[in-house]
């Protein structure tokens, strides 16, 4: 298998599709754009999850394509978009570091998931490889917006991204046992995060200052509600 | 022969099953020391065997990881330990079965995995077999000094203990990765494989480092000695035996098996120096220590930091003279080292159990509060005198033949390799023998603060003499130490496995059963002839006095430095007319303990006019310890400080600091080629 034949370049272009939104979503400064971005690589991954079972011939794989795009690309981002209705979230999402650097940087992940993979799998097939090193790129940049992102969506967008790229890698190789129950086990603990993530962290950030604020030390003379982050 | 090791291994496991129970049925205490001395017993026969039979092969236990499968074997090194190991462990069983009966279960627990981890160290085949016996022997002796720490409730036993946890993790730290290096990426870990490869260049520099660190925290080789004089006090006086005499000497066995045994063969004459060097140091600040300290059992924890201090240079000894290619003269070396280590344990255990016994009956372990003892204690005083005797190094005992064989390579050494070698054997010549000096006159006021004179309480009075099991153990120890000063020959032709595999060279040291020599050429030392002249020395001169003289024998009064008789209304004497420990220790302390123990004397005036009497102050500390422990808690409250400000970080930053420690891998991985 290699350059030229459909199944290689199926699995390519749609593995790179997934990658190819990473950077969308790190890119998108609107909460609405984040969540939509997030959908539309859950439907190139579970075209690519599907194409590789395909490939591979393991029909197990359809059901873990159908689960990420049941779960990703239509619950999880109606259920985002209900929920910063609901809470009346910012609808920007502002970065640590802008669009330029934030590019440069996941160019640089890219390089460098490259350069960690390829030489590490000399015995195994070229799509194997491949799609192990665009996988590891997804999740490193899923890493990364969930440090550049302050907005508590860019905090989800980065963990699904991430939990996408462990699913893409997982349906790369041929074999892999339980990889269904591994795709949908990761989905739930995900999910499971990102319910608990929003029930404690943005308690904090949306119904004003917790008891966080009487643990910020401010300095002597400063009236106690100036201090803080 | 392996398998009655592993047999006596899992007997040590089931007395301290059974140490637990003895909370509900407390005869079960006894029945745990009897055992303990049952297997010490046969682990001293099983050494014995061994030595004179031979070895069987190595014998895979079925448990352990799959990456590193245990293993036992009983080689002629682990043999000689193991016969030491059960002298030692027999004669604190004898004791603990007379003082120990009402132990608590968690001493009762913690007595027999100690055993069990001496014995595993000494047993191991493989270097993951040789950590895990080496740190059960540190957490199992842990436990006792905790055990006791629970029962006194003292702050002392106390921050003995941490003390103690923190060398043995220490010493964890450092020998870990010691056997991780010398596996090497092979990662077989048997001896067998570790001697095939040994270890080179700058490896085994740090290999050498991380050991002399790790076993030498354990064994109180000098800048690492710190522990010894402040936790031996605290353990009962067995248990302060084994940890002084055997488990000192399990720790010379791993520097010596690990550098001199499987990384000792084709390294640079460089490779003793650093044993040499601190075991030098050792000597000298143990024996100097011994000199000044007034409580008994820190004075015989100072003496054991001296003696394995020796051991130390006879290894080293050993392993520069291998390096320059002298075969015969290392195995002197290496002999002069494993005889020294049997003698040690032998008479210091009895010096121990001795201890124990005055602390038992005359209620002190001070010096300053005992005196007179002989009257109290005949037999324990006269069994003190030989084992203060053979530690002081006095002819036909056992402690001499060591010292003597070290020496006489020492004294044949000085010409070898390059200059600095030269200058540093002729070094360590000078300070053996100015620590032996220094350690019979610590052994002398030893004794004769304990026992003569008179008494300087009246506690001391109501002292009585030992009982019987624990006698036995002091005269069997005596019998045991003169025989082995008496045939040390005998003992080196046993020893002879044991000294080719440290020093690398099969010939012997010239050995007869009854004489001992360095070579064909040097001279001889002759125990019985020694005490044959001493007999007969001493007879001539009783009967030239009493016999051939022309006047009749007459008792007259003798000079005592104004010691006078006690007058009748003063029945214990004044007690500032007898020297205390600190008077004793005085000259040595004025003219080697300035630099060394940072002594001091200040005399404070009482003001003109102020009735108050003027005060003398004197003291000494051991620097190394306080050196070492205050930029450590230093570094602990730095390192404090800089956690907190971990505290007040943000969910991003935190998955910043996991991403950047990803990201590090990667690049790591990325850079190392994976061929």
């Amino acid at each position: 298998m290699g350059f030229g034949q459909l199944s290689f370049d199926m699995a390519h272009l749609l593995a790179g599709g997934v990658l190819l939104l990473c950077f969308v979503l790190l890119y998108q400064r609107r909460v609405a754009a984040v969540i939509h971005a997030l959908a539309l690589q859950g439907v190139a991954l579970a075209l690519a999850v599907a194409w590789q079972g395909w490939v591979l011939g393991m029909p197990g794989l359809y059901i873990a394509a159908l689960a990420a795009l049941g779960a990703k690309a239509v619950a999880i981002p109606i259920g985002l978009r209900l929920l910063v209705r609901r809470l009346e979230l910012r609808r920007a999402v502002d970065s640590a570091i802008g669009i330029g650097p934030g590019m440069v940087a996941g160019v640089a992940l890219v390089a460098l998931a490259v350069l960690v993979v390829l030489p590490a799998t000399p015995g195994s097939g070229v799509l194997a490889r491949e799609g192990l090193a665009i996988a590891l790129s997804v999740v490193l940049l899923g890493m990364l917006m969930m440090i550049i992102r302050r907005h508590p969506i860019g905090h989800v967008a980065g963990l699904l991204s991430l939990e996408n790229g462990l699913v893409l890698a997982a349906a790369g190789p041929r074999g892999l046992p339980l990889v269904v129950e591994l795709a949908t086990a990761a989905l739930v603990l995900v999910l499971t995060a990102v319910a608990g993530f929003f029930a404690l962290r943005l308690r904090d950030d949306v119904a004003g200052p917790g008891p966080g604020l009487l643990h910020q030390p401010y300095a002597e003379g400063d009236p106690p509600g100036k201090a803080g982050r | 022969m392996t398998a009655a090791l592993a047999i006596l291994l899992c007997a040590l496991l089931l007395l301290a099953l059974a140490g637990g129970g003895a909370a509900r049925w407390s005869a079960l205490a006894r029945g745990v020391h009897g055992g303990c001395l049952a297997v010490s017993v046969g682990l001293m026969a099983l050494g014995g065997a061994v030595l004179a039979g031979g070895g069987g092969a190595p014998l895979l236990l079925p448990v352990g990881p799959p990456w590193a499968p245990l293993s036992l074997a009983v080689d002629g090194l682990s043999a000689w330990f193991l016969l030491l190991l059960g002298a030692v462990g027999a004669a604190a069983g004898l004791f603990a079965w007379t003082h120990e009966a009402t132990a608590p279960p968690r001493r009762l627990i913690a007595y027999p995995l100690f055993l069990f981890g001496m014995a595993l160290t000494l047993g191991a085949a493989d270097g993951f077999t040789l950590i895990l016996g080496f740190e059960a022997m540190s957490l199992a002796s842990w436990g006792l000094l905790v055990a006791r720490a629970l029962e006194s409730r003292g702050e002392d036993e106390r921050l003995a203990a941490r003390l103690y946890l923190g060398f043995a993790i220490f010493g964890a730290a450092c020998l870990i990765p010691a056997i991780a290096l010398m596996g090497g990426l092979a990662g077989d870990l048997s001896f067998a494989g570790l001697r095939a490869a040994p270890v080179q260049g700058g490896v085994a520099a740090l290999v050498m480092a991380l050991v002399l660190l790790g076993a030498g925290s354990r064994a109180g080789l000098v800048p690492l000695h710190g522990w010894l004089p402040i936790a031996h006090p605290v353990a009962p006086a067995g248990v302060s035996a084994l940890m002084s005499c055997a488990m000192t000497k399990v720790a010379l066995y791993v520097v010596a098996r690990l550098l001199l045994d499987l990384g000792g063969p084709a390294q640079p004459p460089g490779w003793g120096a650093p044993l040499l060097v601190l075991g030098a140091a050792s000597a000298l600040l143990g024996a100097l220590r011994a000199t000044q300290e007034v409580d008994s059992k820190v004075l015989l924890a100072c003496s054991t930091i001296e003696h394995v201090g020796l051991v130390a240079m006879g290894l080293g000894l050993s392993a520069i003279l291998r390096a320059a290619d002298l075969g015969p003269l290392a195995s002197v070396a290496a002999g002069a080292a494993l005889l020294h280590a049997l003698g040690h344990a032998l008479f210091k255990t009895l010096l121990f159990l001795a201890a124990g016994e005055v602390e038992h009956g005359a209620g002190s372990r001070r010096l300053d509060a005992l005196g007179g003892l002989i009257h109290a204690m005949p037999l324990v005083a006269l069994c003190t005198l030989f084992g203060a005797a053979a530690a002081a190094a006095l002819p036909p005992l056992v402690g001499f033949a060591g010292e003597w064989l070290l020496l006489q390579a020492l004294l044949s050494a000085w010409r070898v390799g390059a200059l600095w070698v030269q200058v540093l054997v002729a070094v360590a010549t000078a300070v053996a023998a100015l620590s032996t000096a220094l350690g019979a006159a610590a052994m002398l006021r030893f004794w004769g603060l304990i026992f003569l004179g008179r008494a300087r309480t009246p506690r001391t009075l109501g002292a009585q003499e030992a009982a019987p099991p624990a006698r036995a153990a002091l005269v069997a120890l005596v019998v045991l130490s003169v025989g082995a000063g008496m045939l040390p020959g005998s003992l080196l032709a046993l020893a002879a496995p044991a000294v080719a595999q440290i020093s690398g060279h099969a010939g012997l040291v010239v050995a007869g059963p009854l004489v001992v020599s360095a070579s064909t050429v040097a001279s001889d030392y002759w125990p019985l002839g020694v005490l044959g002249l001493l007999a007969l020395f001493a007879g001539g001169l009783a009967a030239v006095l009493r016999r051939w003289s022309p006047h009749p024998a007459a008792r007259g009064p003798v000079w005592d430095g104004g010691f006078i008789a006690p007058p009748a209304h003063l029945p214990f004497g004044d007690p500032a007319t007898q020297a205390s420990a600190a008077g004793f220790a005085q000259p040595l302390r004025r003219l080697l303990g300035g630099r060394l123990l940072m002594a001091r004397e200040v005399v404070h005036l009482a003001a003109p006019g102020d009735p108050a009497p003027a005060r003398l102050e004197a003291g000494f500390h051991d620097p190394v310890l306080p050196a070492l422990l205050r930029p450590l808690s230093a570094g602990r409250e730095r390192l404090a400080g800089a956690a907190e400000w971990l505290r007040d970080l943000g969910i991003r930053q935190f998955l910043g600091i996991a991403f950047g420690t990803l990201l590090l891998l990667l690049v790591l991985l990325a850079l190392v080629d994976p061929a």
